[in-house]
């Protein structure tokens, strides 16, 4: 990198370690859930709330280390996360190649569009009890649910980014010696990337919703049903401890992807 | 800058009968539903050699981009013919490259892959492509931004990443809309005398729009004057200037007379294209 102007407008100058401000930074900024854990706390020991109904932390921790310890938690984790995983996937796989045939074919435009639009508004989740008579009660009525629920926003993605690319892109790749096919993977794509992965990260947000909802419904493990099956036996404080590490992984999932997102991404605001 | 240099020599003479690009009676209009159509070109005709450097001359709004978004067969040609030697013109070609007004780079991409992108197309192989992107950034004053991202750079310098781009990959048609609008007045010049330099060592059709008169007499062999509503073609004029151009052409007393000349006319263009509006 000889660039001494690129990289100078880059990356701005921060006054001591970046890495100590990043963490102080991150601290600050998710410093607002801790009034969140004292109302939580608060509200169990002024009585308002019986405390079986809202455990105190400390129980929580314990019974969510003695999962952990247990393999319970893992194993179950396991279980939910190869289900949405495989939905994800499929439905990027499928979504992107139905967007792109979408924004760059009128027949399959005509084809897809109504479908598409008919289909978005509706909640996945309507279609558990038919996918569960279909495929009855094994994975692949779960995957196929998680799916269906992340398929949309994909395909939404893929086709309003591959719509709003700059003809003069595809111009200029056309007058330098790039075929219709090449066009599609070198411009329309990458040109289009931005709104990929907002779709994407849509779809990743909706896969864990489904699957812990169609756990709750048909499943015999992953989390889903643990949480479901722990809350019936009334065992709170282990459904609690299920029901926050299950938003902390899909909070990690989040960042992850953000992250890669960003780097991805580091032309746009280089 | 070395692979340049050894491009053969050669003057830049355009070989008479033999057409490098024939324009014959095209005429363009935008449509758009609810509004009446606008006549962007009306009946161009124009034959330029296959040497020629050419020049567009014309106030905005005259259908100088639309002309040459259709030689370079981005949009279809609604009426009349263009033809190259390779045939009619009718989707676009590695043989026409273009250096877009608004430049058009791949944000996505570096300076260097940007270049880089023209020449794997064009078959030249890894090595030989790095170095030929390597020259072509060095001949716009790039070098030191290869792994810049368009968005990195001022306006000046993605304009000259564009036309590193489209001239690295040496086509035998060279299309180029307002290729120095956006540089200071130095840096134009630098530019002006690299591009009529380039032109000469490795002589190819160019079709080169500006509003700059001075430009267009330094670097045209024959200058177009258009005028807008309709876009017409007004007059056609011939550059009886030396082959060889530098500093000493902008003095000298052709020079001088035949940019007078020419801004008068384009003057007239002008002040009638304004009328028109008012
Ligand atoms: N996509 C379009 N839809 C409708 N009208 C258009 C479109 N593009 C251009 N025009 C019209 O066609 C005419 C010619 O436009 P063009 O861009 O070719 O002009 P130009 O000579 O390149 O101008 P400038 O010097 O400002 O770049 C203008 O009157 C413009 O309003
Ligand atoms: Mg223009």
């Amino acid at each position: 990198m000889s660039a001494a102007g690129a990289q100078g407008r880059a990356a701005p100058a921060v006054p001591g370690s970046p890495r100590l401000f990043g963490i102080l930074d991150a601290a600050l900024r998710y410093s607002p859930l801790l009034v969140l854990v004292a109302i939580w706390e608060g509200l169990g020991l002024s009585g308002l709330v019986s405390r079986q109904m809202l455990p105190d932390l400390g129980t929580i921790l314990s019974e969510f280390w003695r999962m952990l310890v247990g393999g319970d938690l893992l194993y179950n984790t396991a279980r939910s996360l190869s289900r949405s995983f495989s939905g994800l996937a499929l439905a990027i796989l499928v979504g992107l190649a139905a967007g792109l045939a979408m924004a760059t074919a009128r027949p399959a435009r005509l084809l897809i569009n109504p479908v598409v639009q008919i289909f978005y508004p509706m909640p996945k989740s309507a279609l558990i009890p038919v996918v569960m008579i279909w495929l009855g009660l094994g994975d692949a009525s779960k995957v196929l649910l998680i799916f269906l629920g992340c398929l949309l926003p994909v395909v939404v993605g893929a086709y309003n980014g591959a719509r709003g690319v700059n003809p003069f892109l595809i111009w200029s790749a056309r007058s330098l010696g790039a075929g219709r096919f090449e066009v599609l993977r070198e411009v329309i794509v990458p040109a289009a990337m931005p709104e990929i992965l907002n779709g994407c990260r849509t779809a990743l947000a909706f896969s864990f919703i489904l699957m812990v909802s169609s756990e709750f419904l048909i499943a015999s493990d992953g989390v889903g049903y643990m949480i479901s099956s722990l809350g019936d036996g009334g065992i709170y404080p282990a459904m609690f401890a299920v029901i926050f590490f299950v938003a902390a992984i899909g909070f990690a999932a989040d960042r992850i992807y953000t992250a890669i997102m960003r780097r991805q991404l580091r032309w746009r605001n280089a | 800058m070395s692979a340049l240099r050894q491009a053969p020599a050669a003057d830049g003479a355009a070989a008479p009968g033999a057409s490098g690009i024939r324009i014959d009676t095209v005429t363009h209009a935008y449509r758009s539903p609810g509004r009446p159509p606008v006549i962007a070109l009306d009946r161009i005709s124009l034959d330029i050699g296959p040497t020629e450097f050419h020049a567009l001359l014309g106030p905005s709004g005259c259908g100088k981009s639309t002309l040459l978004y259709l030689l370079g067969g981005f949009i279809p040609v609604q009426e009349g013919a263009i033809t190259t030697p390779k045939g009619r013109v009718t989707a676009p070609g590695p043989e026409r490259s273009i250096v877009f007004q608004n430049f058009a780079l791949f944000p996505w991409k570096t300076v260097r892959e940007n270049v880089l992108y023209g020449l794997r197309k064009s078959g030249v192989g890894r090595e030989e492509s790095e170095a030929r992107a390597r020259d072509f950034i060095a001949l716009v004053h790039l070098t030191g931004f290869e792994d810049a991202y368009p968005s990195q750079l001022s306006g000046g310098m993605q304009q000259r990443a564009a036309i590193a781009r489209t001239l690295a990959v040496d086509p035998k048609i060279l299309l180029m809309d307002e290729p120095f609008g956006a540089l200071d007045a130095q840096t134009r010049r630098v530019m002006q005398e690299e591009l009529r330099a380039i032109w000469q060592r490795s002589p190819k059709t160019v079709v080169f729009v500006t509003h700059d008169v001075q430009e267009a007499v330094f670097l045209a062999d024959r200058i177009s004057i258009m005028s807008s509503r309709p876009g017409r073609i007004q007059h056609i004029l011939d550059v009886p200037l030396p082959k060889e151009r530098g500093e000493d052409t902008l003095e000298s007393r052709e020079f001088i007379q035949l940019s007078e000349h020419i801004w008068r006319l384009v003057r007239e263009q002008a002040v009638a294209a304004t009328r028109g509006r008012l």
